[in-house]
């Protein structure tokens, strides 16, 4: 019973299709949005600025109303899975935490931020005993800190723990 | 060609210094662990680490160093794709999917150690024949392309682009559209013309617009990692030691299949210069060979012609893919691209006149290619069994740690956190734009060569007057925009032909 719920189709390629389509519509015409407001037209001075991506924007909008077409077309017999509900769960508990792992960036720096998040997938996901866990994810900071910082001498965001230790 | 043969020589002098040795070694090494690892490739290994030589570049002979560092992990990625196509079914590199039909067979047949000799050897072939014929035919392009001007540089441009509809496997539409949003993403921040903001919605982070790199590290580095782990966390692969008997009797039965490298070879080259790209090269060199081969049915079974056959071009593309790079400015794959957007940081001008004013520079690079092929073939032919147990590192250790990677060198492009961000959205759309089979190398293409295409196409219109007759005013650039426009409606040709069938 649960095997079968696994292999559960999240979304089906449809779906997916037509959202991916209806997003670069959505964007051609912003595109197209913006060069309209620079000025799209030949000017005193030959081509104005939004000439060119004025066309880029119809361009893509035609060819991305071809793709959504094609994928309104599409069978419900072709209409295969784009994503099984396991599958989609393993991507987001990689993607989630990467997402909080970049907004972390901002704020710890870069060093805490990856040992944090080193540290929470091999516990998580890896089930280690808690002083590998340490081990690899200081270690790999620490050795990112000696090859940038030391090394070849490029700065990388650092936050209060760095200041603390009179590092930043 | 007796002056090319005193520049080669010449570049083999810029080349052979300590330093530039150990470059090359340390970029082979680097190379092949980026080309094993799921989520790092050529294209955003070699951004990453682009950053790195931003002060190397700064001293006089550098930047030579850089791109002889640069180009062997490029050479060395092409060379780990195979390590893991053929022990653990897991194509490293797009280019070595075609890899796994025979090489993983061969494996299990536990003859892995000959399918790795005769998948290095025949890639060493491949970029071998393409490096002769950058030797030889890049002056040339080179001589040629000296005078160009922006309506001839724009057809090349449409030539480059034209030939991804033409020959891309995906829908043209879909191909289309990935195109034309890297021009758009490209043209956001400054209009290099008149300095007027666009697209930036007032918003001070886009000012400066987005850096392919970043959009590189993201579409091919995390979104390849998402990918990876719809497959599950575990890697379960064949163990594997070349020994020197082994590689001795895959020589032996190597020449048997000249016919096949031949053949590979010359598809290979083809599609690294015409932008089609290594991985459809190895596709169709893999169903040319099947379809001429003798014992074409036995193919897909475990037979080494099927190894040699996809390793060979994937290699010949891949390096004959610096060929337009370095005489016209126009890269012929993601890494072409990114090693030319380090030569526009580095302050070198990618192009004609590159051939003419850094002599010791192009030298250089060319006979690092025929040096850094050979130090990669010992490399790989020697560590195999230690790249491999690289892929024994359980994905909950090795995924996060590629993960900062990527964030590090996102963030060391522009020193911005904003990069950052943008890394993980690219991440997300690289994943749903594969899933969806839209293809990424257009896209990225489009995103380094906008401004350039753009100027070209402005100042092209300017000439004329905005009369698109400009771009058919000679018998030259007709001739390329022909070309170009003909690829274009490529597709809807053959489905014509099929239609009427």
């Amino acid at each position: 019973m649960s095997e079968e719920r696994q292999t559960r189709p999240a979304f089906r390629y449809k779906t997916a299709e037509l959202v991916m389509a209806g997003f670069f519509i959505a964007l051609g015409l912003i595109v197209i949005y913006d060069s309209l407001r620079l000025g799209a037209t030949w000017g005193e001075n030959g081509p104005r600025p939004g000439y060119f991506p004025f066309y880029l924007g119809v361009l893509i909008c035609l060819s991305s109303a071809v793709t959504f077409l094609r994928g309104l077309l599409i069978r419900p017999e072709k209409n295969g899975t784009f994503v099984e509900v396991a599958q989609l769960k393993l991507v987001m508990a990689v993607l989630v935490p990467t997402i909080v792992y970049v907004v972390l960036v901002g704020w710890l720096g870069i060093y805490v931020a990856s040992a944090l998040y080193v540290a929470l997938f091999m516990r998580w996901l890896g089930k280690y005993p808690w002083w590998l866990v340490a081990l690899v994810s200081i270690g790999n900071s620490v050795a990112f800190f000696l090859i940038f910082e030391v090394w070849f001498l490029v700065p990388l965001p650092k936050g209060p723990l760095e200041v603390m230790l009179g590092l930043a | 060609m007796i002056d090319d043969l005193q520049s080669l020589m010449h570049g083999f002098a810029v080349v052979l210094t300590l330093k530039n040795l150990g470059l090359m070694m340390l970029g082979v090494i680097l190379g092949v662990i980026i080309g094993v690892l799921p989520g790092l490739g050529g294209a955003n290994g070699v951004a990453i680490l682009l950053p790195l030589t931003f002060s190397m570049a700064q001293t006089p002979g550098g930047q030579t160093s850089a791109i002889i560092l640069l180009s062997c992990i490029y050479w060395g990625a092409l060379f780990g794709g195979a390590i893991t196509s053929i022990l653990f079914n897991i194509p490293g590199e797009p280019w070595s999917v075609a890899t796994t039909f025979d090489g993983y067979p061969l494996a299990q047949k536990g003859r892995a150690g000959a399918a790795l000799t005769a998948s290095f050897t025949s890639s060493f072939v491949g970029a071998l024949i393409a490096v002769l014929v950058i030797s030889f035919l890049a002056p040339v392009v080179a001589n040629f392309a000296l005078e160009f001007g922006p309506p001839e540089f724009f057809a090349v441009y449409l030539l480059t682009f034209c030939a991804f509809v033409g020959m891309s496997k995906e829908s043209p539409f879909k191909t289309i559209t990935a195109m034309m949003v890297g021009f758009a993403l490209a043209s956001v921040g400054t209009d290099p013309v008149t300095g007027t903001l666009r697209l930036t919605f007032g918003t001070t982070a886009l000012l400066t617009g987005f850096d392919f790199l970043v959009a590189v590290i993201g579409l091919f580095g995390l979104g390849e990692i998402l990918l990876t782990l719809e497959e599950g966390l575990a890697f379960k692969g064949a163990s594997a030691r070349i020994d020197l008997r082994v590689v001795l009797e895959t020589w032996k039965e190597l020449p048997r299949y000249w016919v096949t490298s031949l053949r590979s070879a010359g598809v290979g080259c083809f599609m690294g210069i015409v932008p089609g790209g290594a991985t459809p090269a190895s596709f169709m060199s893999y169903g040319v060979a099947r379809r001429f081969s003798r014992n074409g049915d036995k193919f897909g079974t475990g037979v080494v012609e099927g190894v040699v056959a996809p390793e060979t071009a994937a290699h010949a593309a891949g390096t004959s893919a610096l060929l337009p790079m370095i005489t016209l400015g126009v890269p012929g794959s993601p890494t072409a691209a990114v090693l030319l957007g380090g030569l526009l940081i580095w302050g070198l001008q990618p192009g004609p006149l590159l051939f003419v004013e850094q002599k010791d520079f192009v030298w250089g690079l060319i006979a690092s290619m025929y040096l850094g092929n050979i130090a990669g073939l010992i490399v790989v032919l020697t560590c195999v069994p230690l790249f491999a147990a690289i892929l024994r590192i359980p994905f909950s250790v090795i995924a996060p740690i590629i993960i900062v990677v990527c964030a590090i060198g996102a963030y060391t492009v522009d020193n911005t956190t904003f990069d950052v961000y943008m890394m993980v959205v690219f991440g997300v759309a690289g994943y749903m734009l594969k899933k969806l089979s839209y293809p990424l190398a257009p896209l990225v293409l489009a995103i380094v060569l906008g401004h350039n295409a753009e100027a070209s196409f402005r100042q092209a219109m300017l000439v004329s007057q905005g009369d698109l007759t400009v771009f058919f005013a000679n018998k030259l650039v007709g001739t390329l925009t022909g070309l170009a426009l003909f690829l274009l409606f490529w597709p809807l040709v053959s489905w014509l032909i099929r239609r009427l069938r």
